[in-house]
């Protein structure tokens, strides 16, 4: 199948969406299909499926400032892109928003599908916008949304019913990640995956619960990956336990799967906010063994305790206890991970490509 | 006698220079608040037009929604939030009007030439009824500061006298034919 895959933020700058986009030409690609994906960049290297489209502009739009590429070069590019790629299918990232994927979807004369990834507020002006978009979203022939959360907006403020396919991860660049055996401790090994200084990935809940549990266990580890300030996230932790905490900064994937793959416990003690929780799917991949707070994206992620260990969201003597437990019972870890690791599967980049494939099939055929 | 006459022309004539003072300080405020007034009435003009430009189908849907935007937000800004809105509306102009290219594509339009000229005229317009305004601000203000105005409070009970900052650059391939 030929698939022309429209990306509207530049590749140039990291990002969640740019990843997806990736992720998912690569899968398709190792299926066998032929595939291109247009997106902003500037830079000169780039996968060879990538088509770039020039430069974004910096433009104020809904109360922000957004890298964005539109007028009428952006548009005889992407005139051009479509003419010559003569898609059988072709998918579009975002498309309410002001962007190369809006300009696609104006262009395009093939079936296509459009997916929403987060949950923009849309823009104050309303009907106004909604006229200027109405006869463009009409040509949207499928819809797809990354999570519950993403759909519950676009029902909302876009209409339609999209259907639900969750963010890929690839499985084997966790599973296979290299354990690094100077990151390990004699006693056991916890990680921790999320920005600092921000209070809803939970790290001061760990650092508090992680001074109860290390004070009676001397060789255990806490790796830390995260960027933000490490002196600030250093002073939460009590000070006889400091020497026992690794921080890894910014990590990059390899050093983040590596250091999921070197620890026993994974703890994910986000207070809320999570949409879907790939993180946690990350540490099943790498067989650590889960432990979470009992929010609803992770109670769904870890079916209910099924692939992981729950404790109560915000309690940390629960967290303390549980994380405790879990590294005194090596049995228990291995039930839980040889679960985990089965289940994980479904998240694994070939089996959402495909499920993403069937859409492509509906929408073509 | 000759004092008392004396000292009664310098009253007179120290009365009538501080009322002469006074009422140019009033016309001065006067300036300021006719200026201010079309310089609201430009803004809203500009936003108007661009307005009308965005529901324009020869425009491609993404610069459309970014005028729409930023034009709805200019007209609906709350006072403080003005100059930070109509700046943000300055910028997306410029943005979606940056090469000759684009507004020749609109010019080509015979309904939607007109537009395009107007709004390019607007743009002007606003640059300079705000300078014009700020100009005014400028020449009270001085005249505010001085002491015969402080000390005997000539001014009354007027507001502060504020500046009006705004990014208001026009994008030149719109201002220049």
């Amino acid at each position: 199948m030929k698939v022309g895959i429209v990306c509207p933020y530049s590749l140039d700058i990291p990002g969640g969406v740019q990843n997806h986009v990736k992720d998912l030409a690569e899968a398709l690609l190792g299926l066998g299909h032929e595939v291109s994906v247009l997106a902003p960049s500037e830079s000169h290297d780039l996968p060879a499926y990538v088509v770039p489209a020039g430069g974004a502009v910096p433009v104020p739009y809904n109360g922000s400032v957004a890298r964005l590429a539109f007028g009428p070069v952006a548009a005889a590019r992407v005139r051009r892109w479509l003419r010559d790629g003569d898609f059988d299918v072709l998918h579009l990232h975002e498309p309410a928003a002001p962007s190369l994927s809006l300009l696609a979807l104006w262009a395009a004369e093939c079936p296509v599908v459009a997916t929403f990834h987060t949950s923009n507020e849309r823009s104050r002006a309303l009907s106004a916008s909604a006229a200027v978009l109405r006869p463009s979203l009409e040509k949207i022939n499928a819809r797809i949304a990354v999570s519950e959360y993403a759909r519950g907006t676009s029902v909302t403020h876009i209409g339609g019913e999209p259907v639900v396919i969750p963010n890929g991860l690839f499985v084997h660049r966790f599973a296979e990640a290299q354990p690094r055996p100077e990151w390990r401790g004699e006693g056991g090994t916890v990680s921790f995956v999320g920005r600092l200084g921000e209070p809803r990935k939970g790290f001061p809940l760990l650092a508090q619960a992680f001074g109860h549990v290390a004070g009676s266990r001397e060789g255990l580890r806490l790796l830390v990956v995260g960027g933000g300030d490490v002196d600030e996230a250093r002073q939460l932790l009590p000070t006889s336990v400091r020497d026992q905490v690794t921080f890894l900064g910014a990590a990059s994937d390899e050093d983040k799967a590596a250091a999921l793959r070197t620890s026993d416990v994974y703890v994910a003690p986000n207070t809320g906010g999570e949409s879907f929780g790939i993180v946690l799917a990350e540490g099943m991949a790498a067989g650590a063994t889960v432990l979470a707070s009992d929010i609803p994206a992770f109670r769904r992620v870890l079916d209910n305790g099924a692939y992981g260990e729950l404790f109560a969201n915000r309690v940390v003597d629960d967290l303390a206890g549980r994380l405790g437990a879990l590294l005194d019972d090596p049995e228990r870890r291995a039930t839980l991970d040889d679960a985990a690791r089965t289940a994980v599967r479904r998240y694994d980049w070939t089996t959402v490509a495909s499920q993403i494939l069937r859409v492509y099939e509906t929408v073509s055929s | 006698m000759l004092l008392l006459v004396l000292a009664v022309v310098l009253l007179v004539a120290l009365a009538l220079w501080l009322t002469w003072t006074a009422n140019r300080l009033d016309r001065m405020h006067h300036r300021i608040d006719v200026a201010r007034a079309s310089l609201d009435g430009q803004l809203m003009r500009r936003s108007g037009a661009t307005l009308e430009l965005a529901t324009s189908e020869a425009l491609d849907p993404p610069s459309r929604l970014l005028l729409l935007d930023a034009a709805s937000q200019a007209r609906g800004a709350e006072p403080d939030e003005l100059e930070a809105a109509e700046s943000a509306l300055s910028e997306a102009l410029r943005a979606v009007f940056a090469t000759r290219e684009a507004v020749a594509t609109l010019r080509a339009d015979p309904d939607l030439a007109p537009l395009v000229d107007e709004l390019g005229r607007d743009c002007t317009r606003v640059e300079l009824a705000r300078r014009f305004h700020n100009d005014a601000v400028v020449t009270a203000r001085a005249l505010r500061s001085r002491r015969r105005v402080r000390w005997l409070r000539l001014a009354g009970r007027a507001p502060d006298l504020r500046t009006v900052d705004l990014d208001d650059v026009p994008p030149t391939a719109l201002t220049t034919p």
